[in-house]
């Protein structure tokens, strides 16, 4: 497919109607397309084209909204109380101004990505040209953009083919933005609906960015055994010059690496990163290192560890500069969007850049060439390491414990810690010369310094956690296998029967931020337990750096541990965020390849069968941004549920359902085209637990889907029973909802569950072939 | 501290805020008051202690006493059942309290709805966003914390208090309710 515009002029026209002269006529575009396909019912839907499905499954899964705020004061005619049944001055109710800000949440995400998109899709088109071929895998995928094939009916076959898939994101991005305006939208359900198609519009946009990385950038291709990269603070070579990358858009730091490899400067320089773009690097050079996640910022810089520190976008601390400063790093910034009040100093000459620099009349600078930006990355490295000496801001034991004096136990830090954490209490055992306290309190750090801002005694609070985990800092020195983008077409179809039919029970994606409740180390734990019960666990992002934070009885991390193919026991890194759109394209490709459903612009069937066909779940442990709100969105209206931690429901709603609701429940059963009970699963479309136990049970709950088979039904009971009972404690209260059929019992606990459900009035239920879509009755396609 | 500024600092809700819960009277009376109460336990018990008892001892005696049936989430569960005692329901914070913002839910025994619910040991910021929900979407249900923070979502808080302060009202909470 490309796009071309068309112009034609007809100089003179005679006809029985008209006469024309100098008649210019302009069709937008034409398309060249090569997909046989017949175009589905809804290409490049508009905001209502899916509304009837968004409602389906809002009508099962109702927002329960927390707010966050009781006012609204997004207009001169505010503040406006909403508390309760009271209405704002524009009439807006509680219920719709909720869903409101959750709209305004997911259309800055997905506005992020698309924009984070367009910047790289412009950048890839310059350096490798708009002809490029897409190439995500070879010949070992075929459907390289499932999601843009499903949501816009296209199939894009080069970097330029993608350019319109990118204006028709940016457009309904718009609208979007545009429903959230004082007077506009007033119902809460259309809300909801607004906000899952702006999901699903990010997730078309994460999709072009990152198909567009892996085939202009040379990342691996859908490769199950993409290298294994060094991860935490402990793996980097502290004699050396390092640069230090933070943030999402990866073009500058991979003109980092070209450089060194021009310059043969690479053995002698450490390039590391925080966050997505070191993900991404790593994808580009394995030889990269990835430092940790986001939460990793302010420790890392503090450590003086870096000696150039260059952040591109998102998610990138906005006091970079004045913590680069304390360290004598000079800073680099790279986005339009994230200038920092810095000099542009993009035309300025490469020696200029690094002169000011190293004479340190220049503390920071906007650059906004990649390019420039890696010749002065590593030439200032080069330059301003020895200078540095790896200044340092963390205190000494001594500095510590005179800092530690001078608290009030006041409490102000600890009610500024988002996790509550006893940091008063820790201070005072330091003040006494025992550090154990502020050493424990490392591991359940967010690293966001509200304690610092909150201290009236000016107490580097969080500079006094580093110092005192110092040796734990030195040992974090674990792996991670570098984000391997799509999943092979073949691991489809070998996953696929297995997957629908309940052999694996379940696909696991452990995604997004690292605003956990209880540190890296649970995500780790989350992800190699529901490895060793042959889930396919998939990672992306932070997540995906937590992942490999932890090493098992045999001092092996996850990705040493398990295999990273899509296959039953495989823990698979994706990628950055933008790479999430593998782990929905996966699900979509379930449908498509495996049960040959057709994929062009025919959003509703395939959402349809993975919603009761593929057990998929999200896990979102530690979501804090805009992006996770509209990643999670774009899984709900996929029909996949998606877990988040404690700190999840700041996010002010939930999509839960109600089992002991029969009425709630009924599908259509496409061989008959009656409607029958299909029970409660999965039982919440978004759904925060309170802790990793709470979070693991539901998960393996969340798997179920109506279409199980007895067997499969059967292998997710005894995991969703096994852990109920390992965790909780006893057989869980609902097995009787799930059991419908004496074929689902797990073997293994036939008589306990036997006993339950004699105590239940449980009678057996026929397994449907389910849809909530009447139109699918009758037509169903031999899957 | 204030008494009754949120615990987290900055989350402020509105213009509706809890009323106190000075003395253990006022919770005596609103618990014996209520026709139909709950009791929503997080994991968060697990820390605290009355007057050197685990803290989860107190609120068995709690529901012992007042007949009060006690919501667990996952991770607490076996902490109640190793002291031989079982709660009316395992359930996670967010599903309970979703249901209580239906006014046709008739209770975990399908009786009646509850008219009031009380909280204890969910992390603060979720309990401040669930109490929040209540609030605005649970007319029917008044609720009662019993941290030593103030929530100021709650209809009733205890204030943000010490230790030993929080623990000798919550005694007396126990103490002073009728067989």
């Amino acid at each position: 497919m490309s796009r071309k515009s068309v112009n034609f002029t007809i100089k003179e026209i005679n006809s029985d109607l008209a006469q024309f002269r100098d008649l210019n006529i302009t069709i937008g575009s034409i398309t060249r397309e090569r997909w046989e396909e017949p175009m589905g019912p809804t290409p490049y839907p508009s905001l209502t084209t899916l509304r009837s499905w968004d409602q389906r499954l809002l009508s099962r899964y109702k927002p329960f909204y927390m707010p966050f705020c009781d006012l609204c004061c997004l207009c001169t005619y505010g503040k406006c109380d909403l508390t309760g049944t009271k209405k704002g001055a524009c009439g807006i109710s509680m219920p719709a101004q909720q869903s409101r800000t959750v709209l305004i949440a997911a259309c800055i995400g997905a506005a992020t990505h698309i924009s984070h998109s367009r910047d790289l899709l412009n950048h890839v088109i310059a350096t490798s040209g708009r002809d490029c071929p897409i190439n995500v895998g070879g010949t070992s995928v075929e459907v390289e953009a499932p999601i843009t094939r499903l949501v816009c009916g296209v199939k894009p076959e080069t970097l330029g083919d993608l350019e319109p898939v990118l204006d028709y994101c940016e457009n309904q991005l718009t609208q979007l933005l545009a429903v959230t305006h004082t007077g506009q939208e007033g119902n809460h359900l259309d809300f909801e609906s607004k906000v899952f198609h702006a999901g699903m519009i990010d997730h078309v946009g994460m999709e072009v960015a990152d198909i567009a990385q892996v085939s202009a950038l040379g990342f691996p291709k859908a490769d199950p055994e993409a290298p294994l990269c060094d991860l935490g603070l402990g793996t980097v070579d502290t004699k050396k010059p390092v640069i230090l990358v933070i943030g999402h858009n990866v073009p500058p730091a991979t003109a980092i690496i070209d450089h060194l490899k021009e310059t043969g400067l690479f053995p002698e320089v450490e390039v590391t990163g925080i966050c997505c773009t070191a993900l991404d690097v790593t994808r580009y050079s394995p030889r990269a290192k990835i430092v940790g996640p986001i939460s990793w910022q302010l420790r890392y810089i503090r450590s003086g560890v870096p000696d150039v520190i260059v952040i591109d976008e998102q998610c990138v601390r906005t006091d970079t500069l004045t913590e680069a400063a304390r360290i004598h790093a000079p800073l680099i910034a790279t986005s339009e969007k994230n200038c920092l009040g810095l000099p542009d100093m993009t035309d300025e000459t490469v020696d200029a850049i690094v002169a000011g620099f190293v004479s340190g009349k220049v503390t920071g600078a906007l650059i906004l060439d990649p390019e420039k930006v890696g010749e002065v990355a590593v030439a200032t490295a080069m330059a301003v390491a020895p200078k540095r000496k790896k200044h340092s801001v963390l205190p000494t034991k001594h500095q510590l414990g005179e800092w530690a004096k001078k608290c009030t136990q006041c409490m102000l830090c600890r009610r500024a810690c988002p996790n509550d954490l006893p940091i008063a209490q820790a201070i005072r055992l330091a003040a006494s010369g025992n550090l154990s306290g502020l050493d424990e309190l490392y591991d359940d750090c967010l690293g966001c310094g509200r304690c610092e801002s909150a201290c009236k005694q000016k107490i580097p609070i969080h500079s006094l956690i580093v110092a005192a985990a110092d040796k734990k800092t030195r040992e974090e020195t674990y792996c991670l296998r570098s984000g391997r983008g799509a999943i092979q077409d073949l691991e489809i179809r070998k996953v696929g029967g297995p997957i629908v039919l309940g052999e694996i029970p379940g696909i696991v994606a452990f995604v997004g931020c690292a605003n956990y409740p209880k540190g890296s180390r649970e995500v780790a734990e989350m992800c190699m337990e529901f490895a060793r019960r042959r889930y396919i666990v998939c990672t992306s992002g932070c997540s995906a750096m937590s992942a490999g934070m932890y090493r098992d009885e045999e001092g092996k991390t996850a990705y040493e541990r398990y295999s990273g193919a899509f296959e039953a026991g495989g823990i698979v890194n994706v990628g950055s965020c933008v790479a999430n759109s593998h782990i929905a394209g996966a699900a979509i490709k379930i449908a498509s390849i495996f049960a040959k459903r057709p994929l062009r612009g025919n959003y509703e069937e395939i959402a349809d069968y993975v919603y009761n066909r593929v057990g998929a779940v999200g896990v979102a442990w530690g979501a804090m941004s805009q992006k996770a709100a509209s990643i999670a969105a774009g899984f709900w209206r996929l029909g996949i549920p998606v877990v988040v931690g404690p700190h999840g429901t700041k996010y002010r709603r939930m999509l839960l359902g109600r089992a002991d609701k029969d009425a709630d429940w009924f599908v259509y059963d496409a061989r008959t085209g009656e409607k029958v009970y299909g029970g409660p699963v999965p039982e919440h479309l978004f759904f925060a637990a309170e802790t990793k136990e709470e979070a693991m049970v539901m998960v393996a709950k969340l798997t179920m889907r109506p279409n199980d088979t007895s067997r499969g039904r059967a292998n997710k009971l005894a995991n969703y029973i096994d852990l109920h009972k390992r965790l909780v404690g006893g057989i869980p209260q609902d097995v009787y909802r799930l059991v419908r059929t004496h074929a689902d019992i797990p073997l293994t606990m036939k008589d306990e569950c036997l006993l339950h459900l004699s105590g239940h009035d449980w009678k057996e239920s026929p397994i449907p072939d389910p849809t909530l879509l009447p139109r699918m009755v009758h037509q169903k396609r031999g899957d | 501290m204030p008494m009754t500024d949120s615990w987290q600092t900055a989350e402020i809700p509105g213009p509706k805020k809890a009323s106190l819960i000075i003395k253990p009277d006022i919770a005596d009376a609103l618990i014996s008051r209520a026709k139909r109460p709950i009791m929503i336990v997080g994991h968060g018990i697990i820390e605290y202690e009355v007057e050197g008892k685990p803290l989860i001892d107190c609120l068995i005696a709690l529901s012992r006493k007042a007949k009060i049936p006690v919501v667990v989430s996952a991770s607490t569960n076996k902490e109640f059942l190793s002291r031989g005692f079982e709660p009316a329901a395992i359930m996670s914070a967010v599903e309970i309290s979703s249901r209580l913002t239906d006014p046709e839910w008739k209770g975990l025994d399908g009786k009646e709805s509850y008219d009031l619910a009380i909280f204890v040991g969910l992390p603060y910021s979720m309990q401040w966003t669930i109490l929040s929900g209540l609030k605005h979407f649970a007319p029917g249900v008044k609720t009662m914390t019993f941290d030593c923070v103030y929530h100021p979502n709650a209809s009733w808080s205890f204030p943000n208090s010490t230790i030993k302060d929080w623990a000798a009202n919550l005694k007396g909470i126990v103490e002073n309710l009728e067989d």
